[in-house]
């Protein structure tokens, strides 16, 4: 039977460690919602949502009270629309329309984020997409829940640079359209290069085409429960450090696991994948930057930091890996700047650069995440931004993604605030040498010799 | 069978275990295992129920429990224990 002792280290990590379930996201496939008109699959679509997700967040509410621990968020992502809708939009309004459609969807459930408003162009853009593509900055800025995403590039496939330039000037344009809510439209937008099959995690969330009907993705967190473990081993060697990791991240997992078996028994739809995470939010401690800091760095940013994360990711998923029976999504830890407290004063401090967060993504789950930058910024830098992080990707096998916000009428030395879980953001510094005829060739970037396997 | 950990947690006082069994025992649940500790100066206590011939639903009990915890000066939790198990237990 288990011991005082275990019920009081569980239950601490719970209320004085910030451990928590981040989300339990039920992935929806939409592809039964085409039809012949706008109309219907509107119709199709908001009746799928809202059938498959009504019990959702009473069910979430329920598993929380049960088991005592925080379930954070309920999630829902879908099918790229660009696939479910693509024959009947014929204007980037139509999509927007559909957008609007799935924000109702989105609050009718009770959920806090939708994710699906995507597109799939690694190799080209159909029609479809492009529409899809251009329409993004209303639909951002007209909606509240939707998020959206574009996997731009893969190893198998190359980069597509078209769709690159294209997504830098909409991410301008998302800036501009949602300026007087701090460019907060941006913080719903990702741009993927190998975007797994099925991801989970917001904002780049959508159902894979090559999953079930719907199915059950559970995020575990907990930073604050890995550097509190951490610091009992303060200035061991590495063995000892991995080791922590290691159980505290089997720890953490496992709860995941708990709540997902349980959501899905609860709402009869199958159990996908657990993602492995250390997610932080910009609670004071629950934050990746101060695991660094505990591993002995001053801040993150400085030498050893690239190998610090890579460490840490390593040990999250080692330990996680055996914890669950499916693990999947992005998994490892997350660097996204504005949602993590000690991230932001090593901004602040000078410490962590925008450099310096591009070689941080070769070892870990995303890419450059909720990083604000100042709204002069052209769009073909940002595109440059995108290009080169793409090829971080693609070269080295691995999923990548850009989340960047251009402040607009913001500098270097301001802040954009987004509040919640988002948090707020210094403006960092960008390289500003020109890379617009690199930009403007157009075209498609060759799959990389490593991809020819098979 | 599912069994339920209730946690007291909070300053040591006349009458704490006495309240919670007298509410558990009015409610059909039966105590299977009590431990205590100090620790840090606090008072912890853990008791493993067996609720499934309770009169209420566990989210109703451990919201009630929480309410008796109140009125005590301690934290008092109900939770399944399944999520001890799968985190303490391969």
């Amino acid at each position: 039977m288990i011991n005082i002792n275990e019920v009081i280290e569980t239950n601490k990590m719970i209320s004085e460690m910030n451990l928590d379930v981040r989300t339990i996201t039920i992935g929806i496939s939409l592809l039964d919602c085409v039809g012949s008109t706008l109309s219907e699959v509107k119709e199709n679509i908001y009746a799928k949502i809202t059938t498959v997700a009504k019990d959702l967040v009473k069910t979430g509410k329920d598993i929380e009270k049960e088991f005592g621990i925080p379930i954070v968020n309920k999630r829902i992502s879908i099918t790229p629309i660009a696939l479910v809708a693509g024959n009947v939009c014929k204007t980037s309004d139509d999509f927007v329309e559909l957008a609007k459609v799935l924000d109702k969807a989105a609050k009718q459930v009770g959920v806090n984020f939708l994710g699906g408003y995507s597109a799939l162009v690694s190799k080209g853009m159909t029609k479809a997409d492009e529409l899809l593509i251009r329409s993004i900055p209303k639909a951002m800025a007209e909606t509240d829940f939707v998020c959206s995403s574009v996997n731009v590039g893969s190893t198998k496939t190359g980069i597509n640079m078209d769709a690159v330039k294209l997504i830098g000037e909409m991410i301008k344009e998302t800036a501009e359209l949602t300026k007087d809510n701090d460019c907060l439209g941006c913080g719903k937008f990702v741009v993927f290069c190998n975007a797994p099959d099925d991801n989970p995690f917001m904002a780049g969330a959508f159902h894979g085409v090559t999953e079930t009907d719907s199915v059950i993705n559970v995020g575990v967190s907990g930073p604050g429960v890995v550097k509190r473990a951490i610091e009992l081993v303060h200035g061991e060697n590495f063995e000892v450090l991995c080791e922590t990791i290691k159980k505290t991240a089997f720890k953490i997992t496992r709860v995941g696991q708990l709540v997902a078996k349980e959501a899905s028994k609860r709402l009869g739809i199958p159990f996908g994948i657990i993602d492995l995470s250390l997610a932080p939010t910009p609670a004071v401690g629950d934050s990746v930057g101060e695991i660094l800091e505990e591993i002995g760095l001053e801040y993150t940013g400085a030498p050893g930091t690239t190998a610090a994360l890579a460490m840490l990711n390593d040990q999250v998923k080692k330990g996680g890996v055996m914890a669950s029976s499916y693990v999947g999504g992005l998994s490892g830890a997350f660097i996204p700047v504005s949602e993590d407290q000690r991230m932001i004063d090593a901004v602040n401090a000078g410490a962590l650069t925008l450099e310096k967060l591009e070689a941080m993504t070769c070892v870990c789950s995303v890419g450059l995440d909720m990083i604000a930058i100042p709204g002069k910024t052209k769009a073909a830098t940002i595109a440059g931004l995108i290009a080169d992080e793409m090829a971080l990707g693609m070269i080295n096998q691995k999923t990548t993604a850009v989340r960047i916000i251009p402040a607009i009428g913001k500098d270097v030395g301001d802040q954009v605030e987004f509040g919640g879980l988002l948090g707020y953001a210094p403006v960092m510094p960008v390289n500003e040498f020109s890379c617009d005829d690199f930009i403007n060739r157009g075209g498609r970037i060759p799959a990389p010799i490593h991809s020819f396997k098979n | 069978m599912d069994k339920t950990v209730i946690t007291v947690v909070g300053k040591d006082n006349v009458g704490i275990i006495a309240k919670v069994c007298t509410y558990l025992a009015n409610n059909h649940v039966n105590i299977l295992d009590i431990s205590q500790t100090i620790t840090g100066g606090f008072f912890n206590m853990m008791m493993v129920v067996d609720s499934s011939e309770a009169t209420k639903d566990i989210t109703i009990f451990s919201e009630e429990l929480k309410q008796i915890g109140e009125e005590l000066g301690v934290v008092i939790q109900a939770q399944n224990e399944k999520i001890f198990n799968v985190m303490h237990r391969i």
